[in-house]
């Protein structure tokens, strides 16, 4: 069967440009999914989206339930948060964020003696699940985008008036190197996946759903496939080429539909909503069983760990904890990082929280973080062939280097996704990606003074 | 051969003179009337093109200042001298400002503040730093000490020093703004030079929390705020803040008690004095940035 895939290979569908960075995925890609034992505490930072944060409605010292809400939506551009486990709420004070800065969190601490089961809860009327109830029934459902980004997922849904979609993309690519969360999500929680397509396809009155997954996940294509064939569900599967960042949500739009999304337009601009595998799978969970999403899927691997593993996480885990239980670092283990290596940040301590956004754990060593020796850029334009939205990484890097930020506004740097294509391509080591982010930080910084 | 000379004079010294004659027109046509002392006004103006003033160059605060729209003493640059003789020459109120300066919002070097990390990237910027989870050092508010405040001083004003903090020198620093604004933690603050109470920390942390990350955080302790006249300090978000319009009620003693001398009382240099910045000014850590774009 796996054969079949490797022939179409010349006729795959893709987007232009790119880059095609090593996979490493073979360290936990037939790994099933185990489920993390759970910890003594867990800290749940109150912005794990991208919006306004959550707003605590519990104190300390109350007790809570696993799945119960702790913290309600802060504005449209927010969802609530639950409780991984029950417990009782330690403090509700600063804590470290795995981007850096402290900012504030719930602390619970579990209660050993408890089953850690959701209550029996009934499924979700059909009353919840209707155009009416539904936007607000996900926003309280804690859902966010599992691929990375934490986009709250209801935001994404609610179509405005005036648009509607007519196509449904799954994102099954998981682009990134090395991680294969949603590669098993999609081959152990298949049937989940095509329930929630339907309940997702449904609301959003979607004519075409179509699954976008990178041939080299063929046994789940294969599994996929075979699936909406049983259930009679009308679900294309694409098998797209590997390349990078084919997970990206313009890209995947483009290799899917041939169709480009303009610069500054969202997907619905083009009647398409996407969506990652994992955020159906939590819908799914929550419309049938009335689970709110309080864990996830987490790659741990890279040469720094001792036992890469797929785990099942509860949000708000120490990334510590989460170490330990994959055996410890190796000897040389010198970079965590949370995501994968394109996009994926440095930890500078290993007592932050796991995210909803959290797709993966990679502990890099000595020799494979060894520093770039940085020379002149020889005007090659390898940049320029890598970058998927067509910019011109070598005159930014330029300009960046000058200081130049509102020239780089310009010539459209805020379309940039940072997805490091650029950086991974340059034969003099330039940090061109990276200068990107610094720059855009700052034009941010300026728009917010004006 | 001589025609053809001749020719190529005539047509081309016929379309200069066409030419010559247009734009003479255009001078007379166009012409538009500037005042001669916007230039002249320039020409005492220190020509750095700093900013500071809010215009965007020395050229754009002459014509302001020609048209009365803005006052001499709102370039901070010029020595008083020079603001005087400004204001003589146009004959309007000079409006000498108090000296201000640039100062450090946070006391946390090396000693101070443990680095968890190597920042191993090609950059050792601040602004490079920052956007790898906030910075190398444990606490998260303060000052990194990589120098891009040094490196974007006009005046060469801003030394680090072998802690790894800006030292900013007193004499030689405008008011600027250009340190406030490529800090990436916000740290640097313009405070006239009277503004002697300051509290150097930006944490938000409060007691032994503060304290365990940094030896000179404000731990929210209050004792300054009772050692103040009333009105003078609040605490907001576990730290001090000084209501500088009280100014003159101002004394050393609501630094004393500090437990940890995160406010201080700063006559002058903020760290160290003009002795200890070596010069030529610039960034101290030269083994760690040599290596530029």
């Amino acid at each position: 069967m796996f054969f079949i895939f490797t022939q179409k290979n010349g006729k795959q569908r893709t987007f232009k440009r790119g880059s095609h960075p090593e996979h490493h995925k073979g360290r936990t890609e037939y790994l099933p999914i185990e489920r993390m034992p759970f910890v003594e505490e867990y800290t749940l930072p109150l912005s794990q989206h991208i919006g306004a944060p959550s707003l605590p409605i519990v104190q300390k010292g109350q007790q809570v339930q696993r799945g119960e809400v702790i913290a309600k939506p802060g504005g449209f551009v927010s969802v609530s948060l639950h409780s991984p486990v029950t417990g009782m709420v330690t403090a509700v004070e600063l804590s470290e964020h795995p981007n850096g800065q402290m900012l504030p969190a719930i602390k619970i601490k579990t209660d050993p003696y408890s089953t850690q089961c959701f209550g029996k809860a009934e499924p979700l009327s059909d009353q919840k699940r209707d155009k009416a109830h539904f936007i607000s029934s996900v926003q309280s459902s804690g859902i966010v985008g599992m691929g990375g980004a934490a986009f709250p997922a209801h935001v994404k849904f609610f179509i405005p008036e005036g648009k509607h979609c007519q196509f449904l993309v799954i994102n099954g690519c998981e682009c990134e190197p090395f991680l294969t969360a949603d590669h098993r999500v999609m081959v152990e929680q298949a049937p989940q996946l095509i329930e929630g397509i339907g309940i997702l396809a449904e609301f959003l009155g979607a004519q075409k759903t179509y699954i976008g997954i990178e041939a080299n996940k063929p046994d789940a294509i294969v599994i996929l496939n075979e699936l909406a064939v049983q259930k009679n569900i009308s679900i294309e599967v694409v098998p797209l080429q590997v390349k990078y960042p084919q997970g990206a949500e313009k890209m995947l739009i483009t290799a899917v539909l041939k169709q480009e999304v303009p610069s500054g337009k969202l997907p619905l601009d083009v009647e398409t909503v996407v969506s990652n595998v994992g955020t159906v799978i939590a819908l799914t969970n929550y419309f049938t069983k009335s689970e709110p999403l309080v864990e996830r899927v987490v790659t741990v691997t890279g040469s720094g760990i001792k036992r890469p593993a797929n785990l099942l996480v509860p949000i708000g885990t120490p990334i510590q904890e989460i170490i330990n239980v994959c055996g410890g670092l190796n000897e040389g283990a010198t970079r965590v990082l949370l995501g994968g290596p394109m996009m994926g940040v440095a930890q500078k301590n290993l007592g932050g929280p796991v995210l909803k956004g959290t797709s993966g754990i990679l502990v890099l060593t000595d020799e494979e973080v060894q520093e770039m020796q940085l020379y002149k850029c020889i005007r090659c334009g390898r940049c320029l062939q890598a970058c998927p939205i067509f910019l011109n990484p070598s005159h930014l890097g330029l300009l960046a280097r000058k200081g130049l930020y509102d020239d780089m506004a310009q010539i459209n740097l805020m379309d940039c996704m940072e997805c490091a294509c650029c950086s991974f391509v340059c034969p003099s080591g330039i940090p061109l990606v990276q200068s990107f982010r610094v720059a855009k930080a700052i034009l941010r910084e300026k728009e917010v003074k004006q | 051969m001589i025609a053809d000379i001749v020719s190529a004079v005539v047509i081309l010294g016929g379309l200069g003179l066409l030419f010559a004659t247009i734009l003479a027109i255009a001078y007379k046509k166009l012409h538009v009337d500037e005042d001669p002392r916007i230039g002249q006004v320039e020409d005492l103006l220190p020509g750095t093109n700093c900013g500071a003033c809010g215009e965007p160059g020395c050229r754009a605060f002459a014509e302001q200042l020609v048209i009365s729209a803005s006052i001499p003493g709102a370039c901070t640059v010029s020595s008083v001298e020079a603001v005087e003789s400004i204001a003589s020459f146009l004959g309007v109120d000079p409006g000498i400002v108090e000296k201000r300066v640039a100062r450090l919002l946070c006391a946390g070097g090396r000693a101070e503040v443990k680095e968890l990390v190597s920042y191993q990237g090609v950059q050792r910027t601040c602004r490079m730093v920052t956007v790898v989870t906030g910075g190398n050092k444990e606490c998260t508010w303060g000052c990194l000490g990589l120098g891009d405040c040094a490196d974007v001083c006009t005046f060469d004003a801003i030394a680090m020093n072998a802690n790894g903090l800006p030292v900013v020198d007193i004499d030689q620093c405008t008011a600027c703004g250009d340190c406030v604004e490529i800090c990436p933690k916000q740290l640097f603050m313009i405070m006239p030079l009277s503004q002697k109470l300051i509290v150097q920390c930006r944490s938000l942390l409060e007691g032994e929390t503060a304290e365990k990350i940094c030896s000179v955080a404000c731990n929210a302790c209050g004792r300054c705020v009772v050692d103040s006249p009333p009105g003078l300090i609040e605490m907001r978000n576990n730290l001090p803040v000084i209501q500088y319009e009280k100014n003159e009620f101002a004394r050393p003693d609501s630094a004393k008690r500090c437990p940890t001398k995160a406010i201080r009382w700063i006559d002058g240099f903020q760290f160290g004095n003009k002795a200890s910045i070596s010069f030529p000014l610039g960034r101290v850590d030269v083994s760690q940035s040599d290596q530029k774009l």
